[in-house]
This record gives structure tokens, C-alpha cells and sequence, in this order.
């Protein structure tokens, strides 16, 4: 199983749209895409999960240290597009309270 | 004794192969009668638990195995993930579960540490027995719903 990220940078905004499924074998991946990202000061950082059919807690990890690292560098973290089933681990975590979510396509909370 | 039937698997304790083992359980509880929803749950639970093996595993360098054993009753499948190597250090796996809380600094959040609080939260029954190594004992019952998330882990040391 393997993860698809295709990053695009309009100006001070990117946008990952990632696609597969998210544990401790692709984690990493994600997170050599993300992290530089919330690097560039002032960037928004959009992720686009619609496509993630699978997360669990090593996704988690993933965007927590990117949340870290835009709290450092004055970026910005988004997350876009999750499936019920994504967004619940975020509900169950109570990470949902910290992280800027969007889920409206699939009907989320 | 009453009856049922045993899988058993055995894997390089790598992450390359946590994806197999999440497909191999989701064939197995969608033969059992499991539903969609808790299908998914169980897939999240055992990827959790073979994790944590896999993660002690590239810590000490060593090449383990991890064996997976899934228990198939009438009305529940119990699934039992067992390191066979050396064991990861529960306290420290245990002290650093639960959800997050809004009046914690940001800086303080656990980029590990959901692992066990999400088998807890996903899983009816969840025993720990780290005797030799350490073996993950998780039930879930056919038909019931929500469990709530403070539920027991229950520990054998």
C-alpha cells in the first residue's frame, strides 16, 4: 500500500493532496513532504485528505510535529477533505480541538 | 470449552508489513459478520499494536517477529499480537496515553503515545501481558457499538 503526495505552491500557499493509506510505513514520507513546508514563514499549508482512505496514530504524530513547527516558524496548518472515518481518530484524540479542520465534503461534524 | 477456530501469522517485525496484516484482519472479521464501521476499528487497533512492536523493533536494531493470532468465537473475534523479542517498556507506554487536552501548551503534545489509547478506545477488552515479551490480548465483540474511551486496560506483569 503506498501514498501518493502532490504538492502545488501558489504564492504563499500549498496545497498537498495526498491519496493511500497512513501508517508507520508511509508516515515518514508524509512527513518529509510536510514539514519543510511549515518551515517558510508565513506559508499556509493546506492538506488535502480526501483521498486518505486509512490514518492511524503514526498520522497523528505526522501532523502534530507539523503543528509544532508552524507554531515555531509563524506558519499555518490546514487540514482539508477528511473522511468520517479520518476525522474520528482526530474526535477521539481531542486533537480536533487544536488543529484547523475541514471536513464538510464528507459530511463531518 | 467452548469451541473456536485459530489463525495464526507470523511477520518480520517491519512496518513494511503492517498494511498486510491490517488487509488479512479486515478478511477475516468481514467473514465473521463484522460491520463496516467496526471493521475499521479493528483494522486501526491491530496496525496500533504491531506498531509499537515494530517501532521496539528498529530501536534495538534487531530483526523480530511479530505473531498475530486471531481467535474466532460465535460472537467476538480476539486478536493477540505478541512480540517475541525483547519487550517495550509499558510504563512508559501507559503513563503517556489519553486524549489530548485543550489546557495543554501545544509544546507538551505527544507525537507518539496515541497507539494504546486508541486500541483502548476501539476495542471492547484490552489485556497486557508482558511476562515473556509482550503480548497484546484485544476482544471485540459482533454487534455492540460504542465502548466508552475511559474503559480499563488491564495489565498481567
Amino acid at each position: 500500500m503506498n501514498l501518493d503526495i502532490n504538492v502545488t505552491n501558489l504564492n504563499d500557499k500549498s496545497t498537498c493532496a495526498v491519496a493511500g493509506e497512513i501508517d508507520i510505513y508511509t508516515a515518514p514520507k508524509l512527513k518529509e513532504a510536510i514539514l519543510p513546508l511549515t518551515k517558510q514563514k508565513g506559508q499556509l499549508v493546506e492538506v488535502d485528505l480526501e483521498n486518505v482512505s486509512y490514518m492511524d496514530s503514526t498520522g497523528l504524530g505526522v501532523f502534530i510535529s507539523a503543528l509544532k513547527s508552524t507554531k515555531e516558524n509563524d506558519s499555518q496548518l490546514k487540514l482539508v477533505n477528511l473522511q468520517d472515518r479520518v476525522l474520528r481518530l482526530f474526535n477521539i484524540t481531542g486533537l480536533n480541538e487544536i488543529m484547523d479542520l475541514n471536513s464538510t465534503i464528507h459530511g463531518g461534524k | 470449552m467452548e469451541p473456536f477456530d485459530f489463525i495464526e501469522m507470523k511477520f518480520p517485525a517491519k512496518a513494511d508489513y503492517v498494511s498486510v496484516a491490517r488487509l488479512s484482519t479486515a478478511g477475516i472479521a468481514n467473514r465473521i459478520g463484522f460491520s463496516y464501521e467496526d471493521i475499521e476499528d479493528l483494522k486501526i487497533a491491530i496496525s496500533e499494536a504491531i506498531t509499537n512492536t515494530v517501532t521496539h523493533a528498529y530501536d534495538g536494531a534487531e530483526q523480530g517477529e511479530v505473531t498475530i493470532g486471531f481467535g474466532i468465537y460465535e460472537d467476538r473475534l480476539e486478536v493477540m499480537v505478541a512480540d517475541h523479542g525483547g519487550s517495550f517498556n509499558l510504563k512508559e507506554i501507559k503513563g503517556g496515553i489519553g486524549p489530548y487536552k485543550n489546557t495543554e501548551p501545544i509544546e507538551n503534545l505527544r507525537e507518539g503515545g496515541f497507539g494504546l489509547f486508541l486500541i483502548n478506545a476501539l476495542m471492547d477488552k484490552v489485556e497486557i501481558n508482558s511476562n515473556h515479551g509482550v503480548i497484546v490480548l484485544m476482544t471485540k465483540y459482533l454487534g455492540e457499538t460504542e465502548v466508552g474511551f475511559n474503559d480499563q486496560i488491564s495489565t498481567t506483569q
